[in-house]
Parts: C-alpha cells; sequence; structure tokens
C-alpha cells in the first residue's frame, strides 16, 4: 500500500464516527464577520493606508502623477543609488527625473548581482488601507520576486485611490492565486529578540512607497 | 543542553528548575507580558474578532471532517501547477523523502524556513546524518542552532534567551558557521537582527536547495501560504533552485476565500501586528519566477490518529499562533522546555500527547501541565476549547481505553503512577454518594482539629511546602445547620 | 422566593463562615434559604482530574438532591461552572459513548437553574447595593472559572463598590490565575506555588488589608501562601463582606 492510500485510508477511518453531512461548502461556515472595518470615502481609505503603512515603518510620500518622476528622482539622489533595478513593463516616464544607472530584471542574474543593486523600483497589485499591505503580483510593472527581496531599498509606487481597498477580503478578491504573491507590510522586521519588534532584517530595510494619485476618470455614457 | 527532547523527565520535574531560575522566569516574565497587552490591543482593534474566531473554528473543522476529499483536491491542484506531491505517513519517511531529495540535486546544504513540522520529525538531524548541512534562517532558529539549544516557543524559539546571552552566543559560534559576529557587537536588539543579516546572507545568495513549511495550503488552487516577518522566508522560497515544503496535512482550507480570516486572526494572534511584514504565496512554479522545481511532502505523523478522537481532534485545527502560549502562567513559570516537545504551552500540552501518544512519562505528565484557568481558550484565534481536551486526555491516562495509533486501534492501560489517586477518588466517590459516611469524616476532622499539624510530611509536602494548611473549624457547616436550622444568621456558632 | 444553598463539600468542612454569611445575607435579602442536608460534592475533582466516570454518580446525586429547588445557589464560581458547563458535558460524553440520553436527562434539569452567588444577586434579585458595611480597604481577585466559565464579568465588583466604608482598589495582574487549580496545586506544586507566590506579591502592592474572591478553594491557596510568606493580608469570601453590616460585622 502506498502512503497515500494508507494516509487517506486512516483519515476515512478516522472521521467514521462523524455523521454524514453533504452540505456545499458556501453553506458550511458562517461569515458573520465584516468586510471592511468602517465606512470612509475613497480618500479616507488612502489616508488610512498611508496612516498604517508609516506605523510599521514605512516611508510614504504622496504625490500627483505630474510629479511623481521627479519624488523617484529626489530619492534615488537622497539614497545616493548608483543603480536602480528597473522591471520590464515599468511606465519610462516614472524614471525622467533620475539618470542612475538602471539594471534589468533578467532570468540569468545571480541573486549576488542583484545583491551589488542599491535600489528597486515597482509598482502594486493592489494595497489594503486597514493593514498598511501592498501586494505585489509578478505583473510586468513589479518583475520577479526576488528584485524586490534582494536590494536594500524598494521604492514601490501606488496608484491611488484605484489600487487601493480597504480590507485584507477585498484585497484577495482581487488577487489571481495562480501567480506568485508576495503581501509586504513594512520593511523586514523580527520579534525574536525578546518578544520586541526590530526593523531591519534580511529584505529591503527601507521601504519607500509613493501614493501617486490618479483621479478616476468621469464616468462615461453607457 | 541537549538538543533533543528523547528521555525527558516529566513536566513537574523539568518545571522544578525553570521556576527556580531567576534569569530564565525574568525573561518569559518580560517577552510574554509585552506580548500580551500587544495582543490585546490589535485584537481590540477589529470589532469582528468574534466572528473572525468562529469563522475560523468552522472552517477547520468543516476542512477536517473532509480531510480526505481536500487532500486528494490539494494534490490535483499542485500537480496540475507544476509542483510534485509527496506522502509521509510519520517522521521517518518524511526524513527519507526530503534527504533523497535534496541528494538528487547533488546539494549538500540547505537553508530552511523556521517550520514546525520539520522540527517535529527532527528534519535537520535526519539531514546531517546524511551528509547534508541544514541552515536555520530564522533569527530566533538561528539563535538555537547556534547555541545548540532546544526551542522553547512556537513563535520565538530562542524566547528563554536576552538580548545579552543572544550577544554572547553569536559571537562565540557564528564563527563556526559562517561570517564571524562583527567586532564589537553589542547586545541592542538592531546589531543582533543586523549581524544575523551579515551571517545569513551568503547563505542564501548561494543556496540552491530551500525548505520550508507551510502555515497554510489551498485545496482549490494549490496555494502555499508562509507567514513571516524577516524576509528569510521569501529568500529560502524565491532564490533557491528548488524548493522542498514539508506540511502537517491539516494545514489545509478549502477555498482561496477562506485565507480571509486566517490572514486577519494570524498576525494579530501571534506577533500582535495588524500584518506581518511579508506574507509569501505561490502556487506551483511560475516560469522565470522562483524555484524551478517544487516538492509538496504531506505529513501524517500522529495526526490522522488525533483525528480519530472526537474530543480531542480539535487540537488539530490549531494556526500555530502561539497567543496560548503568551497568556499561560504555566508556560510563563515553566518555561518552553519543560513541555519536552517542539510544541510547547497548552497546545503543546494537548498536542504532544496525541501525536506522540501518551507512553512516556512525559506525554503522561503534560495533560497535567495546567490549572485549567482558560485563558488559552479565551485567546485562541481558532476556538480551541484546551482545558477540554487537557481533561480528556488526564482520563486517557488515568482510565486508559481504546485509541488510534499509526491508524491501528490499541486499547491503552490506565498508566503506572496513579493507584493511589484512583484508590482516593474512588473512596471520595464513596463517601460523597452517602452524606452520612461524608459527615462522620468532617465531625472526625473537626474533632481532631487542636491536633492537625501546619505542614504535612511525604506526599503532603507538595502542598504545605509552599503554603499553611488551613485550619479545620470547630463544627462543619451541616451540623451548624441542623443545630441552629440557619436561623439567626451567623451567630451561635461554635467558634 | 425559597432557594437551595448548594454550599460545596470545601466550603462545609473548612468554611462554614461562608456558608453562614451566605444564609445571613439571603435572608436579609428576603429569601429563604433551605440547606439539604443529602448535599456532598458536585464531582469537580474527580472530573477535572480525569476520573469523570466517578463524578458521574456524584453529578447524579446532585441532581437527585437538588432537582426540585426553584433555584440553587452556591458561593463557588468554580462548582458552579461544574454544573452549568460540565454537567451538559458529562451527558453529552456519555450519549457518544452509546450510553443513550439517561445521563443527560437526569442532569439537565439543575443546570439552568444553578447561580453563582453574585450571579444570583446581580441577576435574579436585581440588586447591587446589600446593605453591607465594611470599612476596610480591599482588593478583588476574579478566580478562572467564575471569570471564563460562567461570565461574571464586573458583578463581584458592582457588588464591593456598593458596599458602605469599603474602599475597593485594583489587583494588578487581576486576570491571572492565582495557580491553584485543584489537583494541580499538587501534581505540579513549584508552578502551582510560584503563582501563588506572584499573586500573593501583586496582592501585596495594592496597600490592601483584604484580598477578596467568591471562590474558597482559591482563597485556601492564596491564604496559605500569604500564611507562609508572613503577609499581613487576609483573604476573606466575597460573602462574609456582604453579609457584614453595621450591626453585625465581620473582622
Amino acid at each position: 500500500m502506498s502512503s497515500r492510500e494508507r494516509i487517506l485510508g486512516r483519515v476515512r477511518r478516522a472521521l467514521s464516527d462523524v455523521r454524514q453531512d453533504d452540505t456545499p461548502y458556501e453553506q458550511a461556515v458562517s461569515r458573520g464577520y465584516l468586510r471592511e472595518h468602517g465606512e470612509r470615502s475613497a480618500e479616507q481609505t488612502v489616508d488610512l493606508l498611508a496612516e498604517n503603512l508609516a506605523d510599521y515603518r514605512a516611508v510614504v510620500h504622496r504625490c500627483t502623477a505630474a510629479e511623481l518622476a521627479s519624488v523617484i528622482g529626489r530619492l534615488l539622489a537622497e539614497r545616493g543609488s548608483k543603480t536602480v533595478l528597473v522591471p520590464p513593463g515599468l511606465d519610462e516616464g516614472w524614471l525622467d527625473g533620475t539618470d542612475v544607472e538602471r539594471v534589468a530584471d533578467r532570468a540569468e542574474s545571480t541573486p549576488h548581482e542583484l545583491d551589488r543593486v542599491d535600489s528597486v523600483i515597482t509598482g502594486c497589485a493592489v494595497a489594503a488601507a486597514e493593514t498598511g499591505t501592498i501586494v505585489l503580483d509578478g505583473s510586468p510593472d513589479q518583475g520577479r520576486r526576488r528584485v524586490t527581496l534582494v536590494p536594500d531599498h524598494h521604492i514601490c509606487v501606488v496608484r491611488v485611490p484605484d489600487q487601493v481597498v480597504s480590507s485584507v477580503p477585498q484585497a484577495l478578491e482581487r488577487l489571481d492565486p495562480a501567480r506568485p504573491l508576495t503581501w509586504i507590510s513594512g520593511p523586514s522586521a523580527t520579534s525574536d529578540i525578546e518578544l520586541d519588534r526590530v526593523e531591519g532584517v534580511h529584505g529591503p530595510r527601507t521601504l519607500e512607497v509613493v501614493l501617486v494619485s490618479v483621479p478616476h476618470p468621469p464616468p462615461g455614457p453607457r | 543542553m541537549s538538543g533533543t527532547f528523547v528521555g525527558m523527565p516529566a513536566f513537574p520535574e523539568a518545571a522544578h528548575e525553570a521556576v527556580n531560575n531567576p534569569t530564565l522566569r525574568g525573561n518569559l516574565r518580560h517577552a510574554t507580558h509585552t506580548i500580551r497587552a500587544k495582543r490585546a490591543k490589535a485584537v481590540a482593534e477589529v470589532s469582528d474578532w468574534a466572528a473572525l474566531r468562529e469563522a475560523g473554528k468552522q472552517i477547520k473543522d468543516h476542512t477536517l471532517r473532509h480531510l480526505d476529499r481536500y487532500l486528494a483536491q490539494l494534490e490535483e491542484s499542485v500537480t496540475a501547477a507544476g509542483g510534485t506531491v509527496h506522502w509521509a505517513a510519520d517522521a521517518n519517511e518524511a526524513n527519507r523523502i526530503v534527504a533523497d531529495l535534496v541528494k538528487a540535486t547533488g546539494e549538500s546544504e540547505v537553508v530552511k524556513v523556521k517550520s514546525m513540522a520539520t522540527q517535529e520529525i527532527g528534519l535537520n538531524e535526519a539531514l546531517e546524518a546524511e551528509g547534508i548541512r541544514a541552515y536555520e534562517t530564522d533569527l530566533a532558529e538561528l539563535i538555537v542552532q547556534l547555541g545548540k539549544d532546544r526551542p522553547s516557543h512556537i513563535l520565538v524559539p530562542a524566547i528563554h534567551r536576552n538580548r545579552g546571552e543572544i550577544r554572547d552566543i553569536f559571537r562565540r559560534e557564528m564563527r563556526e558557521w559562517g561570517r564571524p559576529a562583527p567586532e564589537g557587537l553589542t547586545d541592542t536588539p538592531a546589531e543582533l537582527a543586523e549581524a544575523a543579516r551579515l551571517h545569513l546572507r551568503e547563505k542564501f545568495l548561494r543556496a540552491k536547495v530551500g525548505i520550508s513549511g507551510a502555515n497554510f495550503m489551498v485545496a482549490e488552487t494549490g496555494t502555499l501560504v508562509v507567514v513571516e516577518s524577516e524576509g528569510n522566508g521569501r529568500m529560502c522560497l524565491t532564490l533557491p533552485e528548488t524548493l522542498i515544503s514539508v506540511v502537517g496535512i491539516e494545514k489545509i482550507v478549502p477555498t482561496w476565500r477562506d485565507l480571509e480570516v486566517f490572514l486577519q486572526t494570524l498576525p494579530r494572534s501571534s506577533t500582535a501586528e495588524r500584518m506581518n511584514p511579508y506574507t509569501s504565496m505561490w502556487t506551483g512554479t511560475t516560469d522565470g519566477d522562483g524555484p524551478r522545481t517544487f516538492h509538496l511532502v504531506l505529513l501524517d505523523n500522529g495526526r490522522t490518529d488525533t483525528l480519530a478522537d472526537e474530543v480531542g481532534r480539535q487540537a488539530l485545527r490549531c494556526i500555530r499562533c502561539s497567543a496560548c502560549l503568551n497568556v499561560c502562567p504555566v508556560y510563563e513559570r515553566a518555561g518552553g522546555h519543560a513541555y519536552g516537545s517542539v510544541y510547547p504551552g497548552p497546545i503543546g500540552a494537548i498536542l504532544s500527547p496525541q501525536l506522540r501518544g501518551t507512553a512516556s512519562e512525559i506525554d503522561a505528565s503534560l495533560p497535567y501541565a495546567s490549572s485549567l484557568c482558560g485563558a488559552c481558550y479565551e485567546v485562541c484565534p481558532v476556538a480551541i476549547d484546551i482545558p477540554e481536551v487537557l481533561v480528556h486526555l488526564r482520563e486517557r491516562v488515568v482510565e486508559g481505553g481504546p485509541v488510534i495509533r499509526e491508524g491501528n486501534k490499541v486499547v491503552l492501560q490506565p498508566a503506572k503512577g496513579h493507584a493511589a489517586e484512583r484508590a482516593a477518588m474512588r473512596a471520595a466517590r464513596w463517601a460523597f454518594t452517602r452524606p452520612g459516611a461524608l459527615r462522620i469524616g468532617q465531625r472526625l476532622a473537626s474533632r481532631t482539629r487542636r491536633l492537625h499539624p501546619r505542614t504535612l510530611p511525604g506526599p503532603g509536602r507538595a502542598w504545605s511546602g509552599s503554603r499553611d494548611l488551613p485550619s479545620v473549624p470547630a463544627e462543619p457547616f451541616r451540623d451548624w445547620w441542623q443545630r441552629t436550622n440557619g436561623e439567626n444568621g451567623d451567630k451561635g456558632a461554635a467558634k | 422566593m425559597r432557594v437551595a444553598l448548594f454550599l460545596t463539600c470545601v466550603n462545609d468542612t473548612l468554611y462554614p463562615d461562608t456558608g453562614r454569611a451566605v444564609v445571613k445575607l439571603l435572608t436579609r435579602l428576603g429569601v429563604e434559604v433551605d440547606f439539604p442536608m443529602a448535599q456532598t460534592c458536585c464531582g469537580q475533582a474527580h472530573y477535572n482530574t480525569g476520573y469523570r466516570h466517578e463524578a458521574e454518580p456524584l453529578a447524579r446525586h446532585f441532581s437527585d438532591v437538588f432537582g426540585e429547588y426553584e433555584a440553587i445557589v452556591t458561593p463557588s464560581g468554580s462548582c458552579g461552572a461544574m454544573v452549568r458547563e460540565l454537567y451538559p458535558r458529562m451527558g453529552e460524553r456519555a450519549r457518544a459513548e452509546g450510553r443513550g440520553d439517561t445521563l443527560a436527562a437526569t442532569l439537565a434539569p439543575v443546570v439552568p437553574k444553578t447561580y453563582e452567588l453574585t450571579e444570583f444577586l446581580v441577576d435574579v434579585l436585581g440588586v447591587t447595593d446589600v446593605g453591607a458595611y465594611y470599612p476596610h480597604q480591599v482588593t478583588y481577585h476574579p478566580t478562572c472559572h467564575g471569570l471564563r466559565s460562567l461570565g461574571l464579568g464586573d458583578r463581584p465588583r458592582r457588588l464591593l463598590q456598593a458596599v458602605k466604608g469599603l474602599e475597593l482598589v485594583e489587583l494588578p495582574g487581576a486576570e491571572e490565575c492565582c495557580g491553584f487549580g485543584g489537583t494541580f496545586a499538587l501534581k505540579n506544586a513549584d508552578v502551582s506555588a510560584a503563582m501563588g507566590t506572584d499573586k500573593v506579591r501583586n496582592a501585596e502592592s495594592t496597600g490592601a488589608e483584604v484580598l477578596c474572591a467568591a471562590d474558597n478553594s482559591c482563597l485556601m491557596h492564596i491564604g496559605g501562601t500569604m500564611a507562609r510568606l508572613s503577609s499581613g493580608m487576609r483573604p476573606v469570601h466575597i460573602a462574609e463582606i456582604l453579609a457584614s453590616t453595621e450591626e453585625e460585622s465581620a473582622v
């Protein structure tokens, strides 16, 4: 007998005392919890995102679309970065304000090469305000998972209010499970010394989040 | 200190040492009290906590009830997404599978994400025996590994160490494993974290094989989830070419949507954060991003035996948050090592005797390692009624009876060492079902009360070693009642 | 209203003053109290030590003795919790063992009408000011089974706050177990004693003269620890404070 059959057989025997129950899963669990906590306007949701990101020591910047390139240029200059990793699908215009050397996100790059890159700039898939979380899903403006991990400085651009949701349940609804996902809430941290939080371990020690306002297009006629 | 738990003494004996160790008591008190207050605040932030807790409980119960179906579905989804699924009935089989997979890559070292399942099966030691070196990369696991120590907490295995002790371990041991600790390393947590960053970085960057566990596995999509803080998880999950995840079969949730419950309750319960810094989710393999090969080892190792116990099976709901440890007054004073298992604290006291059986001295003593105060149940994000299971397991210890071990029904004998207690309990039951007999005993106690000592010899020292005995009154209540029929309130008592 | 006093075996044998205080207090509030002489023990120590089957005859005996009363009042959070929380569970377990519904049916009548004393005062009688007088500084320790199994909440505190002359001071770490835990106190004496010592130290830090609780078994442990540590504090059951009046004050 294979271990697969052995384990599945044990499971079935272990459950022999349990009543037959064919309730469809949608009805088997009472989901009386909230989809989001509190009512907020889109603007207030963005404010909450900014507040919670900052609470977990992400550095938050807010600007208009027109200002974005200069903000990014300034952040790279202030950091003193000489190289910046750029995912293939990143909006070229975002880098108009800087002449820092671009490094492409290539499959052949070794981790050691990535370790020599100063900064990385990405977009994101969605951001959740209640928890101060940004989620990357490997889309062309975000690149491979490792590019936002090995360099010590990550600049993440969030288009607000479009990419912002209130809560974890709403964020999950927007995501595709088939993609590799990374949920980021502040820079890397640890609670391993006396159960107290210290920021800065293996992931990027500096996380800067740029909330760029991209107003909703006016609703067009149907 | 030994690196394994084999041959552990019973809990009271092991706890004796910890209770009398002022450094350990101080470290544990400081850490658990810090996190207790924070957890309460993080939980109070969400108004629907009770509903989230109930949903978490129901999702887990539903999954366990249909575990065979969800395991098969998960296998199918993971395989469809490019992963390979292995099944391990016990620790030896799981270790064998992992060692063979590592050897097939030709590598002789692996980097590991903190994982309870691989600790439970003793994977590091098994790999060592095959000439494969496993590097723990979680900061606390690193402290434990460098210190040749044992883990004492689920979330923070080095919770028994304070910053000064950690500095000393780093200074002394890092050079043996790779990059030495920086010159002049102090005990500030930020510097210690930096030392770990530098020490581990070279290992991450050259690693070809990563080994992890998982917090959740989604049956419908085949997605695995690792919840972490430091980024060591991301390193191990994305930089190596081969990823091997060893996961207990109870970690399944049926649907993607179910994560919305646990991603809210787990961080608040464990590190007391709204959200932990990093959560990785992957489904099989992705072209050009992350490991090219992904193996999932599904581990039983006593879980199906636990599932067969209708009271005890609720322990399989556990999401390993460790809130019960942090709030437990017994854990705070006895420390994690006294539990003789990688699963310490209240959850360990119900999990270890079920996963391993109650045959050993330590496992038979664990159900008693609780005052049944109920603080653990109160904070549990999946509502495991730990006191209920503790009492149930006490019954198993003293009464024996049929249980399932390794899938087979066996009949346990009542545990040794409880004979006197059993006789006392029977005698008490006899007296308590005969009010007349009780009364004779009470009167005897009252009449001889001037002869009663303040302390007791022999086994009675368990009480009177630290507490005075209560003095016996001149007459029991029932005699007063019979004399007065309750007239005149509290007057007329023969004091 | 006529109620049965379920005093508990520990109180009957070792703490008759608490029993007399309950009788005095309830009588003062116009309640007719009966003490069924056939009462013994609820079986909690048996059950919680793993001797559920030995506890069953005691539970049946309890039901026989108290089944006919309108309400059953007990000055013990943990024995109250035994009846209210664990008797139904014993019935369920018997059913799961294939022994039918007999035990569940036998125990069912006493479950909803068993009240811990402070619950009975606040919820059934609807009083918080019981007309007591107790001119002392008091700190209150909520015992675990009262707090978590019965959900007594702030009832004991509200009752104490209404006592004339009483100054209630907050106990640091109040909701942490004192370390008694029944047979836990013997089986894990070191940890139990360490918990007891911490509880006493916290109580001493309040400067109060009296540590009050609604369960004498916990007070036996705390009081025994106080005596051993030569603490100046006294353990006093809440019933004795609530029974005390200006005319007849307790010590």
